[in-house]
């Protein structure tokens, strides 16, 4: 009889995995059913509670660059508000898109403009898309230590960045090779470096190196003789040297007045307007009790501190 | 039916007995439930052709890419204006690395599966093999840190470039396959009929005579399985491979400067890409170049499998 029940209970088992199997394969998204079902669920808490009591879950998906603050914050929201669960995931800001706008996850994290990654039909998509802002991330261009130029200049980086400019001594460094260390074509780091610092989209040079991760990039500057490449400044100490954009120091006031342009926004972006339980949560992102404890421990720079504001297409405003 | 009812009158012990309910239902219980797994199992496998090829074939269908340009073509700016899709560069990188690697680790893997079977038998399986089977449990993210921070450096210290490129992406492969050849080859050398090796000593031959006489002919389509097995493992290695090879999207021009390989290539852009979108169709288009290898792989390892057989 023992048997007989291990056998039967075995069987229910992959009748449940093939069941399971059959369902991600229909559906063309991996997670479909489950998040959809989701969506459901914190709207119909949000509209419940009224807005005494929130209720709900969450799921933020995206970027990779604004993971950690999104999880951290997270965090300390569920403890003030139990029904509500949140769940942070990465996969990168294109994922984080897509997702908001298929409706499998309620947030959708991303370091650009929606309407930056949804061009040509896929245009109408970012319309429906509400941008939350909560947070600014700048990005200096860093070099190997052995190199002894201080600052460049817009045009020297063009130079440097589309393969002109091969030797340091053409820009008045030591007699010694660049070696590029860039970030892969699609990441919005680079799209913000490009768009920001050289004004200018650039190709994939033969013999540069590309790597996806920040620390990657730090090492592989620190180490390669003649490297440059560019860095968040929550990843600036002294291994690298960081450099100066038109003689305009990278740091936090020179972002905050607006002087230093190689910044970006952090977007939290969802699909039409959030519920009551998201409404709470993204509010919260940009409270002051956030914005000047854990954005700025994380390395980020307050988006309510910033004293000018840009748009999609790059105008800058005074506040 | 006659029979039964004698052998039960008797009052003997009942030797033979009547198949019972139990067992014919458990007979049936087993081959349904055998029969679902092989269903699972296929039906998981076209999915995942079918998803993989649905996603890849729309690059040439959707987004007019000629499947000729992909496969030819030397220049990959999928973001570029206008978007251009060659993808040789890393079919290029992916043949390359894991051809040298199987060229490194495949004399290795082989010797230390002779030194294992038939130099020093007993503590060779017993100590050794465990050994390097333990590198095959190492996770790549492991394998891509070590490269990144010990073979590197030591290739740019020694070489003229970068130190990144091919040749450190072959090396942290070789290691990564080697317990796969090792493995492969030592069930095969163990396996061999102890005559063949007890005839050749009776004739007078050496030891070593009869090792690359008589033991490497006869288990030479073994060893090759084993080879183009870790190759193929090799071939479908993303996360090691793209730490260390730098990933640039061009054929290099020496062995230390920055390349890519069609995983390398797939994982970097893959979560920031937009589903749907002509760049996103390219991976795709990638990822069943890699499926298409994989069979020719498995085929390979199939006809050597026959040919070992006979």
């Amino acid at each position: 009889m023992k048997k007989m029940l291990l056998v039967a209970v075995a069987l229910m088992l992959t009748i449940g995995l093939a069941a399971c199997g059959s369902s991600k394969e229909n559906g063309t998204n991996n997670t479909g059913t489950n998040e959809g079902a989701q969506t459901n669920n914190s709207q119909g808490g949000g509209g419940n509670s009224g807005g005494k009591e929130l209720s709900g879950s969450i799921l933020a998906v995206g970027s990779t660059a604004l993971q950690p603050l999104v999880d951290q914050v997270s965090k300390k929201f569920m403890e003030e508000n139990a029904k509500v669960n949140i769940l942070v995931q990465g996969g990168g800001s294109g994922t984080g898109l897509t997702q908001v706008s298929d409706g499998q996850a309620q947030i959708g994290n991303s370091d650009i403009f929606a309407e930056e990654k949804f061009t040509d039909d896929d245009a109408p998509k970012a319309k429906e898309l509400v941008d939350h802002q909560v947070a600014v991330v700048a990005m200096a261009t860093v070099v190997n230590k052995d190199i002894t130029v201080d600052s460049l200049t817009k045009d020297q980086l063009v130079q440097i960045f589309t393969g002109k400019v091969t030797n340091w001594k053409e820009v008045g460094g030591p007699d010694e090779k660049i070696t590029i260390v860039n970030r892969p074509a699609s990441s919005g780091t680079r799209k913000t470096f490009e768009k920001y610092a050289l004004g200018t989209k650039t190709e994939d040079l033969q013999g540069a190196i590309q790597e996806d991760s920040s620390g990657t990039v730090k090492k592989l500057v620190t180490e390669t003789p003649g490297a440059i490449g560019y860095l968040a400044f929550s990843y600036l100490d002294d291994s690298v040297k960081t450099m100066k954009y038109d003689g305009v120091e990278a740091k936090e006031e020179t972002v905050i007045d607006g002087s230093y342009p190689v910044w970006a926004y952090q977007h939290m972006y969802t699909k039409g307007e959030p519920d009551a339980a998201m409404k709470a949560f993204l509010d919260y992102m940009v409270s002051d009790s956030v914005q000047n404890a854990d954005v700025v421990e994380l390395g980020y720079i307050p988006v309510n501190k910033m004293q000018v504001t840009r748009d999609v297409e790059g105008n800058v405003t005074k506040k | 039916m006659d029979q039964w009812a004698v052998k039960q009158d008797g009052n003997k012990p009942n030797l033979i007995r009547k198949p019972s309910k139990q067992h014919i239902r458990e007979e049936w219980v087993g081959r349904v439930y055998t029969a679902l797994c092989i269903l699972f199992l296929i039906v998981t496998i076209i999915a995942i052709v079918y998803f993989v090829a649905s996603r890849g074939l729309s690059t040439f269908i959707k987004n007019g890419v000629s499947i000729g340009d992909l496969l030819t073509g030397l220049k990959w700016a999928p973001e570029g204006e206008p978007a251009l899709f060659g993808a040789l560069p890393f079919i290029f990188g992916s043949f390359s690395t894991s051809l040298l690697a199987a060229l490194i680790a495949a004399p290795l893997g082989c010797c230390a599966a002779i030194f294992m079977t038939q130099i020093m038998p007993g503590a060779g399986r017993r100590y050794m093999q465990p050994v390097i089977e333990l590198l095959a449990g190492i996770p790549s993210v492991v394998y891509g840190f070590v490269g990144l921070s010990v073979i590197v450096p030591m290739l740019r210290n020694i070489f003229p470039g970068q130190g990144i490129g091919l040749a450190a992406g072959a090396l942290v492969l070789s290691v990564m396959i080697l317990p796969t050849i090792t493995t492969i080859a030592t069930d095969a050398l163990a396996a061999l009929p102890s005559g063949l090796k007890e005839g050749s000593f009776a004739l007078g031959a050496t030891r070593w005579q009869t090792i690359y006489r008589i033991v490497l002919p006869t288990t030479l389509p073994a060893l090759l399985t084993g080879v183009v097995l870790g190759m193929s493992r090799a071939f479908g290695e993303a996360l090691a491979v793209q730490m260390v090879i730098g990933n640039a999207p061009h054929i290099p021009r020496s062995l230390f400067e920055s390349t890519s390989t069609l995983t390398s290539v797939i994982t970097l852009s893959m979560g920031n890409t937009i589903t749907g979108s002509a760049h996103n169709n390219a991976l795709w288009s990638l990822a069943l170049i890699l499926l298409a290898m994989t069979f020719i792989f498995v085929f390979i390892v199939r006809f050597l499998e026959r040919r070992n057989k006979r």
